[in-house]
Parts: C-alpha cells; sequence; structure tokens
C-alpha cells in the first residue's frame, strides 16, 4: 500500500513550477524558479575580470557559484552570512552547472552566480540550479544544454519525487531519503548526486530514471521561460 | 591556481587507468594496505588511527554534557569535526577552513548520523536538558589521498572503543572513570567509498597523485541494517559528469566492496 502524500499529489507528481526569466535588470542573466512553496532566485554578472589576479586562469574562464538563504526564507530566522552547509551547497551548485557551460573564449575572467532563497519549502538547492541555469543562459553564456535538478525521496519503502518539506521531516519505517539529483537535460549525464537516508543499491538505479522523468518537465518549463523572455 | 598534476602525468595517468594497471601495481579497484591501531591519546574517550597506505589520519571521540537540540530534545548529539593540518601536507594552511576540509566532516557526520551506528537515544542524562554531546575530531596525519574514506573508517574504529565517562555528585564529567561502553549499534557502521573517474577509468582509494589527476569523484557511505546494505550518503564533486551505466555500475559495486573491506576491519576491531 503506497503511502498518501499530504499534499495529495501522486507519488511522481512535481509541485507546480513556476519559471521567470529577467527579474533582475542590473544582471546580465537572471530567473526565478519555483517548486511549489520553494522560490529561488539568481543572477549572473560576467564574464568580468577575476579579482584576485592569481587566480586567473589564462586557458579559460570560470564559474563562481554562490548559494544562501534569506534570513527570513525559513521558520526560524538564519543568521545572515555563509554557513557550512550553504558553502556545501554553492560548490555542489558550481559542479552542478560547471560542465554545460562552456568558457574557454573567456580566459582569466569569472561567470559570478548568486543563488538566494526567498521562501524555503525543501529542494531549494534544486530550485537554485534550475534557476542558475536559466539565468546562465538567459545572460548568453555558451551553453551545451540546461541543467534541470530535482530532488527524489523514499519515504520509508515507497518513492516520491519533488518532496517537501513535511515529508523531508517524515518518520517510521525506513524513514526518509532524501536525493537531490541534477542532469544535462536529455542525456544520461548526472551532475549533482547528494543523499542522506537509508536506501538500497537497487533502490538508487530506480530513483535515478524517476529523475530523469521528472527533468524532461522542468526542461520544459525552463525552455518556455526562456522563450518568453525572448518574445 | 594551486599545485596541479602535470598534463604529462594526467595522460599517463590516463592511458594506465584504461589498461586497467596503476604505478603501485594495484587493480583499479583495489585498497591499499589498511591498518588500524587504537589509543592514540587516553584522555580521549576512544581513539583510532588508520593508515591507507602512506594515507595516516586519526580520529578521537570526546564527550561532553550539553543541552539537546530543540528538533531532538530525547537524543544525544553528535558533531563531526575536522582540521587538515599543516602537518600533514604541504598544501595545508593555517587558517579558516578551504572547502576539502568543510566537506569531510560534513561527509563523515551523515553516513554515521544516518547509519543511526550511535544509539542517541541511549545518550539522554536528563530528558530534554541534559545530554551528551559525541563530538568526533578527525585530524590526517599525512594525506596521500582518499581522505574521505580513511576519516570514516578511522570515526567508526574510535566509536567503537569509545566509553562514557562517569557523572559525578555535582552533575559533572567524571573523565577519570569510564564506566560504560558508548551505546552503538551492533550491526551497523558505515564505510565511505569514493569512487573517482579519469577518462572513462573508475578507481577506488587513489594516491594524492591519482586523486588530483581525477575529473569526478562520488563519495558513497554504506553501511549493513536489517540484513541489507543500505546507502546513507552520498556526494559527487568536481566538474565532470557520472553517466547512468557508471553510477549504475557503482550500485552493482558496492555491497560486494562493502564486505570485503567489512571482513578486513574486523580483525582490527
Amino acid at each position: 500500500m503506497a503511502i498518501k502524500r499530504e499534499s495529495g499529489r501522486s507519488l511522481t507528481e512535481i509541485r507546480p513550477m513556476m519559471a521567470k526569466v529577467g527579474v533582475i535588470p542590473n544582471a546580465d542573466g537572471s530567473a526565478i524558479f519555483a517548486f511549489g512553496d520553494t522560490v529561488a532566485i539568481a543572477a549572473v554578472y560576467g564574464p568580468r575580470q577575476l579579482h584576485p589576479q592569481h587566480m586567473q586562469d589564462p586557458s579559460t574562464g570560470i564559474l563562481r557559484c554562490n548559494y544562501d538563504l534569506l534570513s527570513f526564507s525559513v521558520s526560524d530566522r538564519k543568521k545572515p552570512g555563509p554557513s557550512r552547509r550553504s558553502q556545501e551547497i554553492s560548490k555542489v551548485t558550481e559542479w552542478a552547472l560547471s560542465p554545460v557551460v562552456d568558457l574557454e573564449g573567456f580566459p582569466n575572467t569569472v561567470i559570478d552566480v548568486q543563488i538566494y532563497i526567498l521562501q524555503a519549502d525543501a529542494g531549494t538547492r534544486t530550485a537554485g540550479i534550475n534557476a542558475a541555469s536559466l539565468a546562465l543562459a538567459h545572460a548568453g553564456i555558451p551553453m551545451k544544454n540546461l541543467v534541470c535538478s530535482i530532488s527524489v525521496g523514499k519515504l520509508d519503502k515507497d518513492l516520491v519525487v519533488d518532496v517537501d518539506k513535511a515529508e523531508e521531516d517524515f518518520k517510521g519505517g525506513e524513514g526518509p531519503t532524501d536525493f537531490p539529483i541534477a542532469k544535462i537535460a536529455n542525456t544520461d549525464e548526472y551532475t549533482l548526486l547528494q543523499l542522506d537516508g537509508k536506501i538500497q543499491p537497487e533502490v538508487v538505479k530506480k530513483i535515478l530514471k524517476l529523475a530523469d522523468k521528472a527533468c524532461e518537465e522542468i526542461y520544459e518549463v525552463q525552455k518556455k521561460a526562456l522563450k518568453e523572455v525572448v518574445q | 591556481m594551486a599545485m596541479s598534476t602535470s598534463n604529462l602525468t594526467i595522460e599517463t595517468l590516463n592511458k594506465m587507468f584504461a589498461e586497467g594497471k596503476r604505478f603501485d601495481g594495484r587493480g583499479l579497484l583495489d585498497h591499499r594496505k589498511l591498518e588500524v591501531s587504537f589509543e592514540v591519546s587516553n584522555k580521549a574517550e576512544g581513539s583510532a588511527r588508520v593508515k591507507l597506505g602512506k594515507t595516516e589520519v586519526v580520529a578521537g571521540v570526546k564527550l561532553a554534557l550539553g543541552t539537546p537540540y530543540p528538533d531532538s530534545p530525547d537524543k544525544g548529539n553528535l558533531v563531526v569535526s575536522s582540521d587538515f593540518l599543516p602537518l600533514a601536507s604541504p598544501r595545508f594552511e593555517l587558517g579558516p577552513p578551504k572547502f576539502d576540509a568543510i566537506e569531510l566532516p560534513r561527509l563523515v557526520d551523515r553516513a554515521i548520523r544516518e547509519s543511526h551506528m550511535i544509539e542517541l537515544d541511549k545518550l539522554v542524562v536528563t530528558p530534554k536538558e541534559k545530554v551528551w554531546t559525541v563530538y568526533i575530531d578527525l585530524y590526517p596525519i599525512n594525506d596521500d589521498g582518499n581522505l574521505i574514506d580513511a576519516a570514516t573508517i578511522a570515526a567508526i574504529a574510535a566509536l567503537k572503543t569509545a566509553k562514557v565517562p562517569g557523572i559525578d555528585k555535582d552533575g559533572l564529567v567524571d573523565y577519570d572513570t569510564h564506566k560504560v561502553a558508548l551505546p552503538i549499534s551492533k550491526e551497523t557502521a558505515p564505510i565511505s567509498f569514493t569512487f573517482f573517474k579519469l577518462g572513462n577509468s573508475i578507481i577506488l582509494d587513489p594516491t594524492r597523485e591519482e586523486e588530483e589527476a581525477c575529473e569526478a569523484k562520488v563519495v558513497w557511505g554504506i553501511s549493513k541494517w536489517n540484513k541489507q546494505h543500505m546507502i546513507n550518503s552520498c556526494q559527487k564533486g568536481k566538474r565532470t559528469v557520472f553517466t547512468r551505466a557508471e553510477l549504475e555500475k557503482m550500485m552493482d559495486l558496492l555491497p560486494e566492496k562493502f564486505d570485503e573491506l567489512n571482513d578486513k576491519l574486523k580483525k582490527f576491531l
């Protein structure tokens, strides 16, 4: 007997998505992306000269990501400033996006991606990656493809797509497992894998397939948002 | 730019890995010689030293009384930290931690926490008020690659020998008396396996030189729970992708690799 989701969603149903490109006029590229009540906003600045100079790479530009929560995006006010969690998410976001950007044409430069969570209801890093991917495309950075990201969870033995906060705090059975994934759209190449919980190796294989399906849906939402800004 | 491996070394390693060879003669998925010893410090509640080839990590467990976190009022606390001392490598410098030194304790923490190896609910002194905090501190002594996997083994070895100190009549910790063993699961203890990728090859337990040459890595924490292999933690790193086929192969390899290394570990514990 499969569990019933509190939100009434089917096991593979993503929360309503919202994507909008060009939301920060100052930025070279920007976007907002939401999974239900989780809302991420991203801005891209660059390519621009990288300082300090010793960090410059004459063979390529570099991508630098910064992720954080706004103080009032969560129930217990988040103390402003970077935490170990936000530093880790910044880094895995950078790794998730790097494989699609081609920065060889911009030696010695940096492309800064700034991602902030306006409202958090689980899945903030995945929403952030989807927003950042759109913002990079909007900035006209040479990209192989978009990156799509989703969190798949296991609640006891059931697999659910797009875990929300209530589900993240699930108790009982094999407990909750949260598995945020990012991949290059329309490929079988994964750029983000992170996991917390208790899950059989065979089930990991199933989760990758579920993520593929969800990412196809996300990709359509992202493409639509990019077309709307062009028009 | 940081010190980096020469292109020539990377090309050579890439070619050798493609032929299933390594500089030190190991197979691509073989570990270096593992040694585990104990009692690094008799002031710690438990401690261990792990060597994987030339990589060496020491782990110490300290217990202190504290207040429970609001979201887990009936559980003890777990805090995992690490410091990459300049003692262990010319690459390490004093100062605020670099990303590697932030990532390592977070991954060891997740593997241990999610496996439920430590029975945190048995570390309550006064419910909602006073609980034990278990500190696991991890220090590389010599970095020759694969620090996360070595540190995870050191952490679980230290936990297995850890004892809970007594509490005196004033409610203070008496570090001179250790009465009971730290409550840990008999069945479950996580091991970490980090797969590294160069070209189309996947390797385990790289030396520092191999690790620097690799283009992607993915760390898996795995344990046994209710007689099943369970993955407890995972994190992909670096700027290159893993394909589905590569990840599926890891899922097939992990249970047998876990059993193999777990058997080796049992000899020490």
